[in-house]
């Protein structure tokens, strides 16, 4: 189903008048309204008379994560407080959480965008729809909450953890939608199966799954385990939380609601538009926020754009899967190696679990990558010289897509820790002073 | 006369060798032989037990992989040559060893076998009047 059809399946022309409208809006609030932004734009010898279209976007000063950092935590509101109703923040592993705040309006636009994710994965106003993201700072529970309530489903409020319960209510309310991280996803598939209770028992039909990165093979392992089908929302803090985009049935793609969020690719090191068609780093200008409008906003996630309407009859420009962050990215030995290329080899192989780690170090000068891995239960067998040749193929594998050689450590069943949250993937164990 | 021996998987980490030991103890099963092979960062553990069946159902609740090998146990004299002449009648049988580990006790030695053939081992050993213990014998050394 498609929830707002007039913007959805709006013809290009008509999408770019849109946008052009609203763009000019929201640099116009942002620079009278934040200190930043107009500082910003000074230093650049722009003002607001200087957007006329969409196309001017390029014009504009690119915002990065440091910039909500140091204006933390409410520097780079566009409205007086009294006109915020809502803050999130996120987690902040490192350093300050970065903190957003929205208005009635930014609340209202939040659900609409949501309810268009979950209408493209054929969730309707019939379906109960647990809700494991966690609930609190973190965009995940709220922001599914909201969209399921403004779709007319039914929200089953768990957040995060607490996994033998989750499973009970599953099974007991008949949950037919399940949203949390793709990583909890599996997590709860191997507890399901720990359970004993049959499948068959369950109702579960679809998972909308995001807030991390995860690949195809990924993607299958859950859908098969779950017995579901799994689609991807995307989605981030800074722009809105989930709810930035999302794929439908046809799941060709993450289609982005760029009537509110609208995106470019850029090249990470030039910061020059890439030709299109090419990969580069995605950035979003949020054309209608209120309370704190990002422009320009670097999301460090490396993507491709396609604009040709799809099949499912939406004109909303796709996202190819994520293909990897700029600052998750590992430099080894001179080399950039990102973890979801070690993921997708490690699930193109079905002797493994689809579960790793990471852990890099230096040694004698020299870079270091450890790759630990599970295998299934089957492939533990007896004879030393069978275990030898898995290590060996792996080791292979891993060498010919990422272009180093890393060493491979088979570990015991269960040993890497299966993360309710945002999977922990890599150990940087280099002190480089 | 084959004998059902257990592999398990283990990391080189300090203790892993005792949790087992304790998960057996445990659960009353008593071990009559064992060896490890390993290499830098895994092992695998090899032990014959008094109850199979047991000491798998508690392995595998504390989420050991485990896995199951059938082996021979021949039984020959402890003295020069006798070791000798069985590996010869595997070797002419065109059976190929993949490990094996012995104890000796006095005039008698215990020689476990795990081959590519087992059932064939087996065979060519009692052909040649060579004594195979079954797993009821091993226990009770």
């Amino acid at each position: 189903m498609i929830w707002n059809e007039t913007v959805e399946c709006m013809s290009r022309e008509e999408m770019r008048k849109l946008q052009s409208i609203r763009l000019k809006n929201v640099v116009e609030r942002a620079y009278h309204n934040t200190p930043f932004y107009r500082a910003k734009m000074q230093e650049m010898g722009i003002t607001p008379d200087d957007i006329a279209s969409i196309d001017d976007i390029t014009k504009l000063p690119f915002t990065v994560k440091q910039d909500l950092r140091g204006n933390y935590p409410f520097g780079l509101m566009a409205v007086p407080m009294s006109e915020v109703v809502r803050l999130h923040a996120s987690s902040g592993t490192t350093g300050k959480p970065i903190v957003v705040g929205y208005t009635r309006k930014d609340l209202s636009i939040w659900s609409e965008v949501v309810a268009r994710c979950l209408a493209a994965c054929g969730v309707t106003r019939n379906d109960a729809v647990q809700v494991s993201y966690g609930y609190g700072l973190f965009t995940g529970g709220l922001g599914l909450h909201n969209g399921i309530e403004n779709l007319g489903g039914t929200v089953i409020p768990m957040s995060s953890g607490n996994t033998q319960k989750q499973i009970q209510i599953m099974h007991d309310f008949g949950a037919k939608v399940l949203a949390c991280t793709p990583s909890y996803a599996l997590f709860l598939a191997e507890a399901i199966k720990d359970s004993g209770i049959p499948r068959e028992e369950f109702q579960l039909k679809t998972g909308v799954f995001g807030a991390e990165p995860w690949t195809e093979n990924m993607r299958k392992d859950i859908e098969e385990k779950l017995g579901i089908k799994a689609y991807d929302i995307y989605g981030l803090t800074e722009i809105i939380g989930p709810g930035v985009g999302s794929e439908c049935e046809h799941q060709d793609g993450t289609h982005l609601w760029e009537d509110h969020f609208f995106p470019e690719l850029i090249d990470p090191v030039t910061l020059q538009p890439v030709e299109p068609g090419q990969p580069g780093e995605l950035v979003f200008t949020t054309i209608t926020k209120e309370g704190m409008p990002m422009i320009r906003y670097r999301t460090r996630d490396l993507t491709t754009l396609n604009y040709e309407p799809c099949a499912c009859g939406r004109t909303a420009v796709r996202m190819s899967k994520i293909l990897g962050r700029s600052d998750d990215m590992l430099i080894i030995r001179g080399v950039n190696v990102f973890p979801s290329q070690v993921e997708s080899v490690i699930l193109e192989m079905e002797e493994f679990e689809p579960h790793y780690l990471l852990v890099v170090d230096r040694v004698n000068n020299t870079d270091t990558l450890e790759v630990q891995v599970e295998l299934r239960a089957e492939f533990y067998t007896d004879e030393m010289s069978k275990m030898i040749a898995l290590k060996k193929k792996i080791a292979h594998n891993l060498q010919s897509v990422l272009g180093i050689s890393p060493a491979i450590k088979i570990v015991e069943p269960r040993s890497i820790e299966r993360s309710q949250g945002k999977a922990k993937r890599v150990i940087d164990n280099r002190k480089l002073i | 006369m084959l004998i059902k021996q257990l592999s398990i998987f283990l990391e080189n980490k300090k203790g892993r060798f005792t949790e087992v030991a304790q998960i057996l103890g445990k659960a009353g099963v008593n071990m009559s032989a064992f060896t490890v092979s390993e290499n830098s960062d895994f092992g695998i553990l090899r032990l014959i037990v008094s109850d199979t069946d047991k000491a798998l159902e508690v392995l595998r609740e504390n989420l050991y992989a485990v896995s199951v090998a059938d082996v021979v146990c021949l039984h020959c004299p402890n003295q020069p040559g006798s070791l000798a002449r069985a590996m010869q009648i595997i070797t002419d049988a065109g059976v190929f060893i993949e490990y094996m580990y012995a104890f000796s006790q006095g005039d008698a030695a215990n020689v476990i076998l795990r081959t590519d053939n087992v059932a064939r081992c087996a065979e060519v050993l009692k052909e040649n009047k060579l004594q195979l213990l079954a797993a009821s014998d091993l226990y009770k050394l």
